[in-house]
């Protein structure tokens, strides 16, 4: 799966599942830009096991503070798993 | 010191006349239920005597003795709710939220106002099967517990209704759920209406809700406690009637604002109706068969909390479900109390089936819209009497007629009682 695959995934789910506004989700966007809270945290972990095969962990999360940077992390792991 | 009841029950009169009473009225209204998803809709269902049950053919696969339930369609919430709002309501809870809106609208109450006023929330629910049993299936299959989800804890907890709708609409005062088996929407509206009466709440969100699933029910089909009347889904449902089998699982969701009467009034509120009395009581005694003493004791005390006599009853909502045993002794307790005027009774399950958690605050809905549009409403599928039902004013048919003073009596298992008494004002 190539880079812009893991983007259009992990967008999709952020504007359908977790109904944030498409204008809002760009690479340079926080969690509290898109209004994600340790709640949805749960959920999305269940939604990336789902989506690619591996569970993600608290501390992988822990540099992680923009959507890029979830991208780029989710794209290394998926890597990875390969 | 130990008092004899009657004694007792002075003395907690007494107590509570220390201090002077508020009244309490019902100012809003909103139901969503397998007669009809708003008050309009359940109004002519009433009316007509139109059943709500049919037959739900996957139960089977389950083992059920009987398909026999109440359809509902369940409620689509995408755009009237944001997502962590949704995620965390299961069933039960989205036919919460819809009649919550429809009672709050027909209240003329806000946002601003239930936030200013402190109001509080008491709901009545005594189950939340299906967020329960998923989650311990997952678990069986990932052996991890967080790919439950953020809303199943949740839904899966018995206050799944409170703590959710107390959280979307923002409620400041009392949030709990009240949980007393099939008694459990008629001890909310109970309990509110002390609150208020006692000057600790201005204004509560009160109501009961059922899931209608088949694994939420399993282990009361597996009593033998339903109908199997399968090839007459809309005569299933028969209390009081000589040739009644069982009950009908049903459910859905009813809410009631209620509120001080100076407070109604200075607001400028329609006020619908009078909560006058309430009684409850605990039967002491077998956990699913219930007795006579027990109901008697529970509309006796409602009768002389409201001050009211017997012939002051203008319409009984019973309880009856349309079991064997549980229907006769309601008639026995009914004659017992009121066999010396004989008012109107009917039960509105003969329709709806058995709304269990919800069905006292329900109940006390449908009254509502019956003493508001002058009719009572029929006790549908009523054709013969046994001895018990023999004694009763049973109304078969719809009659048309104002009438000023209702009473609602709702039982469970566990021999828990309660009765409510509303009047027009």
């Amino acid at each position: 799966m190539d880079k812009t695959e893991v983007v259009d995934i992990i967008n999709g789910f952020l504007t359908e599942e977790f109904e944030i506004e498409e204008n809002l989700i760009h690479p340079d966007a926080t969690w509290s830009d898109l209004g994600i809270d340790s709640l949805d945290f749960v959920d999305i972990v269940v939604i990336i096991e789902k989506e690619f095969g591996f569970k993600l962990k608290g501390e992988d999360m822990v540099n992680v503070r923009t959507l890029g940077q979830f991208h780029d992390l989710i794209f290394q792991r998926q890597l990875s798993k390969q | 010191m130990f008092l004899p009841a009657v004694d007792r029950k002075i003395s907690i009169f007494a107590a509570l006349n220390q201090k002077k009473m508020k009244r309490v009225v019902i100012t809003g209204m909103g139901i969503y239920s397998t007669i009809g998803r708003n008050l309009d809709e359940v109004r002519e269902s009433l009316y007509r005597g139109r059943s709500g049950i049919g037959l739900d053919p996957g139960r089977k696969d389950y083992g059920y003795r009987s398909c026999l339930a109440g359809m509902i369609e369940s409620p689509n919430l995408k755009g009237l709710l944001d997502r962590r709002a949704r995620v965390g309501l299961p069933e039960q809870g989205k036919y919460a939220y819809v009649a919550t809106l429809e009672a709050l609208k027909n209240a003329g109450i806000d946002q601003d106002y239930l936030e200013r006023i402190q109001a509080g929330i008491l709901y009545g629910n005594d189950s939340s099967a299906v967020p329960v049993i998923e989650a311990i299936d997952l678990m069986r299959d990932k052996k991890d517990t967080t790919m439950l989800g953020s809303g199943s804890i949740f839904q899966s907890m018995n206050s799944t209704i409170s703590m959710n709708l107390s959280v979307i609409f923002r409620l400041q005062g009392i949030n709990l759920t009240v949980s007393g088996a099939c008694a459990s929407g008629s001890h909310a509206l109970g309990l509110g209406y002390f609150l208020i009466r006692h000057g600790l709440q201005e204004c509560i969100i009160v109501g009961g809700g059922q899931e209608i699933n088949p694994e939420s029910m399993g282990s009361f089909d597996g009593l033998s406690a339903f109908s199997t009347r399968e090839d007459e889904p809309g005569k299933a449902s028969r209390p009081f009637d000589r040739d009644r089998d069982g009950l009908v699982p049903s459910g859905g969701a009813a809410t009631l604002i209620i509120e001080s009467y100076e407070g109604a009034v200075k607001r400028g509120a329609t006020i619908l109706g009078e909560m006058a009395g309430y009684g409850f009581s605990s039967n002491g005694d077998h956990i699913s068969v219930p007795n006579i003493q027990g109901p008697v004791r529970s509309m006796q005390m409602a009768l002389d909390d409201a001050g009211l006599k017997t012939r002051d009853i203008d319409y009984i909502n019973a309880h009856a479900t349309s079991t064997p045993v549980g229907d006769g002794k309601e008639a026995e307790a009914i004659d017992q109390v009121f066999g010396d005027v004989k008012p109107l009774v009917s039960s509105t399950k003969s329709m709806t089936g058995h709304e269990m958690w919800m069905g006292g605050a329900s109940e006390v809905v449908y009254s509502m819209l019956m003493m508001q549009n002058d009719f009572i409403a029929p006790n549908i599928n009523f054709e013969n009497p046994d001895e018990y039902s023999a004694k009763l004013n049973i109304a078969p048919k719809t009659l048309n007629m104002p009438f000023k003073v209702f009473l609602s009596n709702a039982f469970g298992f566990g021999g828990t009682n309660s009765t409510l008494i509303v009047k027009k004002i």
